[in-house]
């Protein structure tokens, strides 16, 4: 009998595909995206726009938010710890959540390593914007990835550009001869095991969902249609108007990211959207997405 | 062939990907139409709770019953196991209820005591890689439930006809034995319908 294998690790994230993992900042919140029909809860003290708003540094949630809303759920829950803070990730370790996010949207604790994951029976999932980034937190032990996006924005557009970035390099390297990959491996800085892999099977070893940005359910199409495995969504359903009828509808919409009847059925009359933000009036020092390359 | 693996949620491609090794065809269920094309069933591994509301949504739970009732094989892993019970522990609400048994869900704890161990099989001869994760296990069966197999005491195999569940992935893995014993009883069970 083995734990931690990266085989239950890398499984844990395979049977949240097609799914939606909601920000929760409260076991209410919690109890609600669990009713909607999320996959798993992400338990915050607070999201990403609020973050945002706050400035500030961003760090691990308050144990005790992460304990009430593991209490309430059935579901997995996950909890962010900062770039680096191997410290925070063992901390969360400790109390049994089911999925460590080390996260961007965060004040990163190390602004060159990022946390050895592979020493971790907990699993973890990181950002990433393009296969570079994909494939060194993969060897670094990531089990899962997600889009960067940009966080806290409500916009899409940065999600949309990391998928299609990623997607894009995919068919790039599947494309190349044995001997150019080993100078894509050093120009992407990543092993050469692991970028023979994607070029053999044409895809990434761990499932990747979208993140950063998603705020409607065709967003959370849109990302599906793209090749996403699934969708978190951050500040968009409890930023919104009607929380509950947004989750529900995000969820349907993930399942049927193809049928546009359903998705215009859904999208009737649910409220305003979280209000967003426009990433070009975004200060450079703003974006959450360079953090952690 | 053909065995639908229900897409609602969860791990679908990886159930299709050990159907066609174990000589079969998979197909993507999403909607309840798509019943009268498979000769077998699948519900993956996934979310129980996700997979339940959404097959309440969309009228999988009559479709599925009616499809269970005309004698055609339903396999639930993980997740799917539980959607197949007839009782819940805890007094949750139960979704296809099929299966004469009751499920207690995580069972084992949260995802850091999930786990792989090599598990003996009734009816396949040497013993299954079997992946469990955030794994559900059978309390109990009825007296119609075949236990095919025991994981320190608790079932986590179980056969009553055509119907099979079992709490660990054998989807996640290259060993695609019990897929074609699925699909064994899928062809018998046609077979059988054909009027021989």
């Amino acid at each position: 009998m083995e734990t931690g294998t990266s085989r239950v690790k890398r499984g844990m994230a395979e049977m949240q595909k097609g799914g939606v993992i909601m920000d929760v900042m409260s076991a209410e919140q919690a109890k609600v995206a669990e009713a909607a029909g999320a996959t798993a809860v992400m338990a915050l003290e607070r999201v990403p726009s609020d973050i945002r708003a706050a400035g500030g540094v961003a760090r691990m949630a308050d144990p005790t938010i992460v304990e009430e809303v593991m209490k309430v759920v059935s579901i997995p829950v996950m909890a962010k710890a900062r770039i680096g803070h191997y410290v925070e990730a063992k901390v969360l370790e400790s109390l049994g959540v089911d999925y460590i996010d080390e996260s961007e949207v965060l004040t990163p604790a190390d602004e060159v390593f990022h946390i050895s994951k592979n020493e971790f029976t907990v699993p973890f999932v990181c950002g990433a914007k393009d296969l570079g980034e994909a494939l060194r937190r993969i060897q670094e032990g990531a089990s899962m990835l997600r889009t960067k996006g940009e966080p806290g924005t409500g916009n899409i557009v940065e999600a949309v550009r990391h998928m299609r970035l990623i997607m894009g390099q995919i068919r790039h390297v599947q494309g190349l001869s044995k001997d150019e990959l080993y100078h894509e491996a050093k120009t992407l800085g990543v092993p050469y095991e692991l970028l023979l892999g994607v070029h053999e099977t044409g895809r990434l070893p761990v499932v990747n969902f979208a993140a950063g940005g998603v705020a409607t359910p065709s967003d959370a199409a849109l990302m599906m249609h793209l090749g996403a495995d699934g969708v978190f969504v951050g500040s968009g359903i409890f930023k919104s108007d009607n929380p509950e009828k947004f989750a529900r509808a995000i969820v349907e919409a993930t399942t049927h990211y193809d049928d546009y009847e359903l998705i215009a059925r859904v999208s009737k009359n649910l409220g305003t959207p979280m209000k967003g933000i426009e990433i070009s009036k975004l200060d450079r020092s703003e974006r959450m997405q360079d953090r952690g390359l | 062939m053909n065995i639908g693996v229900l897409a609602l949620q969860g791990a679908v491609a990886e159930h299709i990907r050990s159907i066609e090794l174990a000589g079969g065809t998979g197909v993507a269920v999403k909607r309840t139409e798509q019943l009268a094309d498979i000769g077998g069933l699948i519900i993956p591994g996934g979310e129980s709770t996700t997979i339940g509301k959404l097959m309440r949504k969309y009228g999988f739970i009559e479709a599925v019953r009616e499809f269970a009732a005309e004698g055609k094989p339903v396999f639930g892993t993980c997740a799917g196991l539980i959607v197949l019970a007839e009782r819940l522990e805890g007094g949750e609400e139960p979704h296809l209820a099929l299966m004469n048994m009751t499920v207690a869900r995580n069972a084992f704890g949260r995802q850091r005591e999930s786990f792989e161990t090599d598990l003996d099989v009734k009816g396949i001869d040497t013993p299954l890689r079997a992946v469990f994760i955030r794994a559900p296990l059978i309390r109990e069966v009825g007296s119609d439930v075949d236990v095919l197999s025991v994981y320190k005491d608790e079932i986590v195999t179980a056969r009553q006809g055509h119907l099979l569940a079992c709490s660990y992935h054998p989807e996640l893995t290259d060993d695609y034995r019990l897929h074609e014993y699925f699909l064994n009883m899928a062809k018998e069970a046609a077979e059988g319908k054909t009027g021989r």
